[in-house]
């Protein structure tokens, strides 16, 4: 009894409100539709790892988002139902807590509509709807006490928002920070960052440019700005034909195609970016600022993770753009993309810097 | 009218013109004079493309226009026609002229063009009517009648003086706050090109107008002004419905003076600020303006930007594309008879961006 009121206690605090977070990242925010308790986060960590819930019984949420891989599969673009690949690199839950938008293009605004996507998306649970869920859930006694006690709904009525709820309520607790940038940072440490990492923040924050978008604020840093820029990624794919292929975009979309869909399964109307979500002319080929926390381990990299090391970033971006100074330059890029000239100092102390920002307890999410 | 009916009505009085003389209104309503008919155009400023050696031109400005260029190709359905609202160059040197022009190469549809003053000064406009043609000129579309003005003319006795080069004077008029400079005008030459050319227009088309300079007195100190602007304005005061769109100021102006409507385009190069921060000078920002949101410097496309145009009813309704900030729409309001951006008109609607400078 007491040790039932002690739980009580320390989560009814939070209730409704937000989470205390680790040196360095704000409070995560909390819906109010969706408050946090201990058994729900356990049943949505659950159902994150069950396979069941694709066509061929191989695909969880963790097999493109896998805790031993900083939450992602660390492949290019990730492969799901079949073995079939999507257009897409898969980014890390780490810290998505934070993000007022979900997926490359943010056509999701929370996490509680994210996680009922990929499931019937073709690429990657392969499912035709959630009947298939809702079936697996009903027929397991575990699953069925456990909905029953976190919802207090019975087996008939278990429905996809109950199992939307819960696995946002997980992925809301995989927050990390306490890096060597937070010690340094945010506490103080001199000695947290070494003399490279050290001259590698001040490029980020001076001749890289980088901390417009990848924000670093006066008591948190999230390393993301919450919008789109189109950085010159991918736009090759349709390099000459972007007016045609946002017109056969936009027809098969009044048509009644499925956004998810056709983003995921046409490498060319992929490149469209929050174009495809939003129908806004001046975001095309844009895609959402990730993170860069624990980016040293969420590699590839880019939304269609093209580029392979954090070096082959900073080139990227040292070019304006351009994996080559002689690449062409995308019409629509971000007023915010331009040559660096970083030498190559810089470039190595920008990289190094980089892997400062690992928070050191990662394998607590493995040991779980 | 619906489409539906619409389409019935012509196809009829097709058949019946064959049959017998239709009354005078329905003829008039035949040939699109107070019909919905509606189209859309794009249009495209102020880009300045600045050499700085042989091949060489400045990135931002090169960039901004290619945008825009690549923006406005993606217009779905299809504008009917685009128009550019002045100074391609920066100092009117055929190498930008020609370089602006390979990059507006890129646009699908036809393009037409507007004299600014960065085209103009070097040679009196010489190069640019060679590879762009006439530099004041109309047509009609639609049931609209479009004219187009070179409204950055300025006093003969200065234009004409003995100057080392033609790059000197262009210098004295590229230069911002120069009190060499001379104001903007569109002459009485073109005045009197223009009431001809109007005599022959009745009351109830519609009028849009092409400037590069305002046709309004706003601020003489940046030109954003022009010294023959009520006798133009006089021209178009009998017309029912007139629309002047202009380039120049790199900001969205809004105005209502009398019937005639007044838009700014934005510049694909780079902002101006009003010129109310400048307050040393009196100015005279049109009351309808909205301020554009204040630039995020980082972003060297926000404050730029283009426009696309819906006619309908003879109105203009101005969509701003703005990338690298919140796109912008200002419409003609019938109740109120003045435009109206559709957001932030009211006092109380305006942003901390739009306020604070």
């Amino acid at each position: 009894m007491i040790k039932k009121l002690a739980i009580v206690l320390v989560f009814g605090s939070v209730v409704g409100g937000a989470l205390a977070a680790p040196l360095g990242l704000p409070p995560v925010p909390v819906p109010e539709s969706n408050p946090q308790t201990p058994e729900k986060i356990a049943l949505g960590d659950k159902l994150f790892h069950d396979a069941r819930f694709s066509a061929d019984g191989k695909v969880s949420c963790a097999t493109c988002h896998s805790q031993a891989k900083a939450f992602t599969d660390n492949l290019p673009v990730s492969k799901g139902f079949n073995g079939m690949t999507g257009t897409r690199n898969a980014p890390t839950v780490i810290n998505s807590a934070y993000m007022k938008t979900l997926f490359w293009d943010g056509r999701e605004p929370d996490l509680e509509g994210q996680s009922k996507q990929p499931p019937i998306n073709p690429v990657e649970g392969g499912l035709p709807d959630h009947g298939p869920i809702l079936a697996v859930i009903r027929k397991d006694s575990d699953y069925v006490e456990a909905f029953k006690d976190v919802f207090g709904v019975d087996a008939s009525t278990i429905n996809m928002d109950h199992v939307a709820k819960a696995i946002a309520s997980f992925e809301r607790t995989v927050v990390a920070g306490d890096s060597p940038f937070d010690r340094y940072y945010f506490a103080g440490d001199e000695k947290a960052m070494t003399p490279e990492q050290t001259r590698g923040l001040a490029v980020f924050t001076g001749k890289g440019r980088c901390v417009s978008c990848h924000r670093i604020e006066q008591t948190q840093a999230l390393f993301m700005d919450n919008r789109f820029h189109n950085i010159g990624v991918g736009f090759k794919k349709i390099r000459g034909k972007e007016a045609l292929t946002a017109e056969q975009f936009l027809h098969d979309k009044r048509k009644g195609a499925d956004v998810d869909v056709t983003v995921l399964t046409r490498q060319n109307m992929s490149e469209l970016g929050r174009f495809a979500v939003t129908e806004n002319i001046t975001e095309v080929g844009a895609f959402k600022t990730p993170t860069l926390r624990n980016i040293d381990k969420t590699g590839p990299y880019m939304h269609d993770g093209s580029l392979e090391t954090l070096a082959d970033v900073v080139d990227f971006y040292n070019n304006g753009g351009r994996v080559k100074e002689t690449d062409p330059v995308s019409a629509f890029l971000s007023g915010g993309i331009r040559p660096l000239d970083l030498s190559d100092d810089e470039k190595s102390d920008l990289v190094e810097f980089m892997k400062a920002l690992t928070s050191p307890d990662l394998d607590r999410f493995t040991k779980r | 009218m619906s489409n539906n009916s619409r389409r019935k009505f012509l196809k009829q009085s097709g058949a019946l013109l064959a049959a017998s003389t239709l009354p005078l209104t329905m003829v008039e309503l035949a040939f699109g004079k107070g019909s919905e008919d509606t189209f859309t155009f794009a249009y495209i400023s102020d880009s300045h493309i600045t050499q700085i050696k042989g091949n060489k031109f400045v990135r931002n400005w090169d960039r901004g226009l290619t945008r825009a260029v690549a923006e406005a190709n993606l217009l779905d359905p299809r504008p009917d026609f685009v128009f550019y609202g002045g100074d391609i160059a920066q100092l009117g040197k055929p190498e930008e002229i020609d370089h602006g022009l390979e990059i507006l190469g890129a646009l699908r549809g036809k393009t037409h063009y507007v004299m600014g003053e960065h085209d103009y000064y070097v040679d009196l406009g010489d190069y640019w009517r060679k590879q762009l043609g006439p530099d004041h000129y109309s047509f009609d579309h639609k049931g609209v009648h479009f004219v187009v003005l070179n409204s950055i003319l300025t006093h003969e006795s200065w234009m004409h003086q003995k100057w080392d080069s033609g790059m000197d004077r262009m210098k004295q008029m590229a230069r911002l706050d120069n009190p060499n400079g001379q104001p903007f005008m569109v002459g009485d030459a073109q005045r009197d090109w223009l009431k001809k050319d109007l005599d022959k227009v009745s009351k109830d088309t519609p009028v849009v107008v092409f400037s590069h300079s305002p046709l309004q007195k706003i601020y003489k100190g940046w030109n954003f002004w022009t010294d023959d602007a009520e006798q133009v304005q006089a021209l178009l005061k009998p017309f029912d419905k007139v629309t002047v769109l202009y380039g120049h100021v790199h900001q969205i102006q809004t105005n209502q003076i009398g019937n005639i409507s007044f838009h700014s385009a934005m510049a694909t190069a780079w902002p101006w600020p009003y010129p109310a921060t400048y307050r040393q000078k009196a100015s005279y920002m049109p009351r309808l303006t909205v301020d554009m949101n204040r630039a995020d410097p980082f972003f060297e496309r926000d404050a730029t930007g283009w426009q696309f145009i819906d006619v309908h009813s003879g109105r203009a309704d101005v969509n701003y594309i703005l990338p690298d900030n919140t796109n912008r729409k200002v419409v003609f309001d019938e109740k109120a008879g003045h435009p109206v951006d559709t957001k932030y008109q009211e006092p109380d609607k305006r942003i901390p961006p739009q306020k604070h400078f």
